[in-house]
């Protein structure tokens, strides 16, 4: 049907790009090298390029490309999931209490994800059960949980001495790589499976393709955006926890505007914020796009308030570049 | 023969108000049963009730000897029945593929298996000599691609009982004839196809019997080959109601003003050095086949497209972009009204006065009372079954949808109404209510442009009409010069 002549009337017309490689779709590797490139050529020579400085990257990206694996799928069930980083801090503050009490690692870890999930059912049942927008609903259950947070324990740090908890989540190495870095992979290798190819997966891209559509299909497209909120609950637990294990102390104050770094990376990597289109390896070069631009600011030598002016203009511009032209 | 299921004295209501009043409805194995009703009688409500989408509120289903209870779109998926909706049920997002074989996905191990799907998807469409690649993203198919996809679902699922809801209502001419030859062929494998439409010839050229639906109720079951046109518009719309589609003759004066002028218009895309005039008070149809520019030269004239060279002047002025366009008087009726026509969650009022703002604000304020009154008078004029102005208009039937978009831009009285396939989806008794009210405005001095791809009511309306043929204006027709529609049909073919 596409090979029709691509002149009408003597005069050449655009043939509709079906098969041509589309550059936009991968804004987010070109961003990602160029940034790379920079970094390299500009502060090579001040360590940026250093094995234990990639690491570093790698490390500091690690919460937030948990969670936006879990917000990619969430964005693309069409919702979005505010309330992610307080309920990190929550989750961190209930293992961290747990394993003081002397109930030990396992029943801290299990406590932790408990939380996670639980706010994640509170999110989805208000979602889904009242028809409630998720921005709302998200919105002030990130405030809630916060508030829930400092009161746990009067704004005061808990320490983790399991050193064990420390190492698996925190400061330790598996064959040599860090283990915040391990934890990142595994999340981002199970998302982009689930996503790609299970029927679970085609369910979340189906409900945010076409939510009508969907259910007439037979898809439960409520009990679909329901497990995308429990998900994004648990991812925020395994959050919690690796902040806890990285600094062997839990606080109150964990991930905040992590939300946001999340959705942004879930946005450049490619993800439609309407829904319907997803997908995680995009997801993760966007963690890492934006791990990578805070550290090479850093060692740039700017101060905060350069390095927020300066990644929050590449985050327009990258998004910017990516955008299909209308019409 | 028996019946492979018969719907017994359905009931349902939304929110109290009644829609369907024991309706009941059979079909035999095999035959190919039109349903037929006016905007808003229930036909989608009922079939949606047969495929799970909706629960009855009372009535029983037999299927195949056993009376069976639908919970959800996968029992009717179970027992062979699959549906082609109305409004578009495909995701824009997935492939074609990923589209047919949605929720029942061929698996590996537990995993989606998307090259079998693939293989598969291009198997079924090939079946239907149907030219698409299972690759595609849906997004990027022409309408009457998608209607060839849903079809293709529908038969992934080894559907016995297929229901196509208005299925030509998108397609060109070409695409209807492909569509019916599809119908035919399914029909001779043993299929069983409930074929809903507004289109009388399509249903005595296809359908072996027809069921009437009116205000929610079935009024009447009969072979095709046993019952009139007359009758059946008598059990659609009540005894003595006239539904005619003949041209009047109106005399344009010569000496009317010239409201449209368009001077060797080019187009980035498909449309080449178009000339024509309107005058006021004329109505002139454009006919061609779907892809041949008309929605193009449509869009031109409102602005919505970039002009390579030519121009576009209303009333004399050069006009330029869509600002104004709509300053000078013109207004578009686009073709797609889910799109493109309707504020879909909003009531009809607010639909009403959007494009009105001005007339309708006083100071800083938007007159809603204004804004309801009007909706009123059109609810009467137009006869759009609702319950009222303050109904979301996405919960109307299709065609009286159709109608709101009409009512909203009349309410602009504009200088220049361009019509683009104007009676998609509108019932007989509609139909021919819309012809009269196009008729009055062009009497009352409006320069009328129309597009459509239904001859019949082309023919009911144009003064003269205009044939595009891949871009190219080919020819121009005076009323008189067409006796048929098969003259038409000849012209259009280029
Ligand atoms: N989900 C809903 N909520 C409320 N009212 C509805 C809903 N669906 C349909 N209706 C109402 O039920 C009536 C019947 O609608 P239905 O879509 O079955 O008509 P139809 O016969 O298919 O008409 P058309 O030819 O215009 O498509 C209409 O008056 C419509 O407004
Ligand atoms: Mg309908």
């Amino acid at each position: 049907m596409q090979s029709k002549a691509e002149t009408i009337g003597g005069l050449p017309v655009r043939a509709p790009r079906l098969t041509g490689f589309d550059w936009r779709g991968y804004i987010v590797y070109l961003f990602f090298t160029a940034v790379l490139l920079f970094f390299a050529v500009t502060i090579g020579d001040k360590g940026f390029l250093t094995v234990p400085n990639l690491f570093n990257i790698a490390r500091n990206t690690a919460m937030i490309a948990v969670i936006a694996v879990a917000m990619t799928f969430v964005i693309s069930a069409g919702e979005l999931d505010l309330s992610v980083g307080s309920t990190a801090a929550l989750s961190a503050l209930v293992a961290a209490l747990v394993i003081q009490a002397g109930f030990g690692m396992v029943a801290g870890v299990t406590a932790a994800l408990g939380a996670g999930l639980l706010v994640g059912l509170v999110n989805g049942l208000f979602v889904t059960g009242l028809a409630i927008p998720s921005f709302l609903v998200t919105l002030g259950m990130m405030q809630f949980v916060r508030g829930l947070d400092m009161r746990l324990t009067y704004t005061n740090p808990v320490p983790v001495a399991d050193n064990t908890f420390n190492g698996i989540f925190g400061k330790g190495y598996l064959f040599g790589i860090p283990s915040l870095l391990v934890w990142s992979v595994a999340a981002v290798a199970l998302g982009h499976v689930v996503l790609r190819y299970t029927p679970f997966g085609r369910q979340v891209l189906a409900t945010g393709g076409n939510r009508v559509a969907a259910a007439y299909s037979g898809i439960r497209v409520n009990r679909t955006k329901l497990y995308c909120f429990l998900l994004s609950g648990a991812a925020a637990a395994l959050a919690g926890l690796l902040f806890t294990g990285m600094m062997s102390t839990a606080r109150y104050n964990y991930g905040t505007g992590i939300e946001l770094a999340a959705i942004a990376a879930v946005i450049l990597g490619g993800t439609s914020l309407f829904g319907g289109r997803g997908t995680i390896i995009g997801t993760f070069v966007g963690a890492l796009l934006i791990g990578t631009i805070n550290n090479g600011l850093i060692i740039m030598g700017l101060d905060v308030s350069e390095q927020n002016m300066v990644a929050g203009a590449i985050i327009i511009l990258a998004v910017a570049f990516g955008k299909k032209p209308a019409r | 023969m028996t019946n492979l299921l018969e719907l017994r004295d359905i009931e349902k209501s939304f929110a109290t108000i009644p829609v369907l009043r024991r309706a009941s409805f059979e079909l035999r194995s095999g035959e190919v049963h039109a349903l037929m009703g006016g905007n808003g009688a229930g036909k989608s409500t009922l079939m949606k009730i047969l495929t799970g989408v909706y629960t009855k509120d009372g009535g029983s289903l037999v299927f195949d000897g056993r009376e069976v209870e639908l919970s959800g779109p996968r029992d009717a998926e179970r027992l062979g029945i699959a549906m082609i909706f109305q409004e578009f049920s495909l995701i824009p997002t997935l492939t074609v593929a990923q589209n047919i074989f949605l929720h029942h996905e061929p698996r590996a191990g537990g995993f989606l298996n998307d090259a079998e799907a693939e293989r598969r998807a291009a198997g079924i469409l090939s079946d239907l000599g149907e030219d698409i690649d299972p690759r595609a993203l849906v997004e990027t198919l022409s309408v009457g691609a998608c209607q060839m996809v849903e079809i293709a679902k529908a038969l992934s699922k080894n559907a016995r009982v297929l229901i196509m809801d208005e299925p030509t209502s998108s397609l060109s001419e070409a695409e209807a004839r492909t569509l019916f030859s599809l119908v035919r062929k399914l029909k001779s494998e043993g299929i069983s196809i409930v074929y809903i439409s507004h289109r009388m010839a399509e249903i005595f050229e296809i359908c072996d019997r027809i069921t009437v639906m009116r205000d929610g109720h079935d009024a009447l079951t009969r072979s095709t080959g046993e019952v009139t046109m007359q009758q059946l518009i008598e059990a659609m719309l009540g005894e003595g109601v006239e539904a005619s589609m003949q041209y009047q003759a109106r005399p344009i004066s010569a000496t009317a003003a010239t409201v449209l002028e368009v001077e060797n218009l080019t187009l980035e895309e498909k449309v080449v050095d178009a000339s024509f005039t309107i005058r006021a008070g004329e109505i002139v149809g454009l006919a061609g086949l779907t892809a041949s520019g008309r929605t193009e030269i449509a869009e031109a004239i409102f602005g919505l497209r970039r002009i390579r060279s030519g121009e576009v002047r209303v009333d004399g002025k050069p006009v330029r972009g869509t600002d104004q366009a709509i300053a000078a008087g013109v207004a578009l009726v686009p073709e797609n009204r889910r799109t493109q026509g309707l504020v879909l969650e909003h009531s009809m009022h607010d639909n009403m006065v959007l494009p009105n703002l001005a007339r309708f604000t006083r100071g800083l304020f938007v007159r809603d009372g204004a804004g309801r009154r009007a909706a009123n008078d059109a609810i009467a004029r137009l006869k759009i079954r609702t319950d009222g102005p303050d109904k979301v208009v996405g919960l109307l039937s299709g065609g009286n949808q159709q109608k709101i978009v009409l009512a909203k831009w009349l309410e602009r009285r504009p200088r220049l109404l361009i019509l683009d396939e104007p009676t998609i989806g509108v019932d007989i008794g509609a139909k021919s209510d819309l012809v009269e009210i196009i008729r009055e405005i062009a009497e009352a001095g409006t320069a009328v442009l129309v597009i459509s791809s239904e001859f019949e009511e082309l023919l009911a309306m144009s003064d003269r009409v205009l044939v595009l043929h891949d871009g190219r204006l080919i020819k121009e027709l005076e009323r008189e010069e067409i006796a048929t529609e098969e003259v038409l049909h000849h012209a259009i073919q280029g």
